[in-house]
């Protein structure tokens, strides 16, 4: 596992021990199975992760109360090679509703060999995330930069505390 | 008492976030702070010193004011957090994966 990150985007990639079709079928319908726990906006405990397999799809969770939290448009859905998808949180923790202020996150399957796949994502476009770290670099102000991810981690923390 | 380096530990105190999100809003001076809060000025500048020994917050000397703003490298803090969110999923996902893998 490795990352790196270019000032607008941040990349990961991993090699698993499954061939692409299977590594492919996990990540997409099984996102839910692996995805931090913390990753949870709708304030109750999540029933199930759904992951609609199309283009204008949606990735979202849904809450033991029955409520829905769509984060995640799907952009481009071409398995086994690739998933494109949209990041519509902001850095407030909260849902983005302008597309405009969503980044994107690209998953790309690569085959090594019949029964090993890399995968790699790169997660982009983060400066669209809107005006607030800018704001926040500029010195005036900005009420909506990144430092509300550190609320949300730090509820977690006390959370477990 | 003693304070974990980590932002995450730091801002887990409700005071110190309230202080650190009133200074995401705008930058603002200790004075400021302390009439706006029920917390007295000496609390006020003790957790404004806390959150800049975490490196959240940065200070600056305008005029025989200390004004404290977050720390400008904001893109940087939102790449770490999502760098340590794909982190830990594809981690997850290799385990997930090649367990269901095996069973084929």
């Amino acid at each position: 596992m490795s990352t790196y990150a270019t000032d607008t985007s941040v990349n990961a990639s991993i090699v698993v021990e499954a061939p692409i079709e299977h590594a492919f079928k996990v990540f997409t319908e099984d996102f839910g199975s692996f995805k931090p726990p913390d990753h949870n906006m709708l304030g109750v405990e999540i029933a199930e992760t759904v992951f609609e397999p199309r283009v204008g799809g949606y990735l979202y969770d849904r809450g033991v109360d029955g409520s829905e939290c769509r984060w995640a448009r799907v952009l481009d859905y071409a398995p086994p090679d690739r998933v494109l998808l949209s990041w519509d949180i902001s850095p407030q923790w909260q849902l983005e509703t302008d597309p405009e202020k969503t980044s994107e996150w690209e998953v790309r399957f690569i085959a090594e060999t019949p029964e090993r796949t890399r995968v790699e994502i790169e997660h982009r476009k983060l400066e669209r995330h809107g005006d607030g770290w800018q704001g926040v670099r500029d010195g005036v102000g900005g009420g909506d930069g990144w430092p509300l991810y550190l609320r949300r981690y730090a509820d977690v923390l006390a959370d477990a505390g | 008492m003693t304070y974990a380096k980590s932002g995450w530990a730091v801002l887990a105190d409700p005071t110190r976030r309230t202080i650190f999100e009133r200074l995401a809003e705008h930058p603002t001076a200790v004075g400021e702070l302390a009439t706006d809060l029920p917390v007295s000025r000496p609390a006020v500048s003790q957790h404004l010193k806390v959150l800049k020994d975490a490196g959240l917050v940065i200070d600056i000397r305008v005029g025989k004011q200390r004004i404290y703003q977050v720390d400008p490298e904001g893109l940087a803090a939102l790449r770490t957090e999502l760098d340590r969110f794909w982190n830990k999923t594809l981690a997850a996902y290799k385990s997930v994966v090649e367990q269901s893998a095996r069973e084929i």
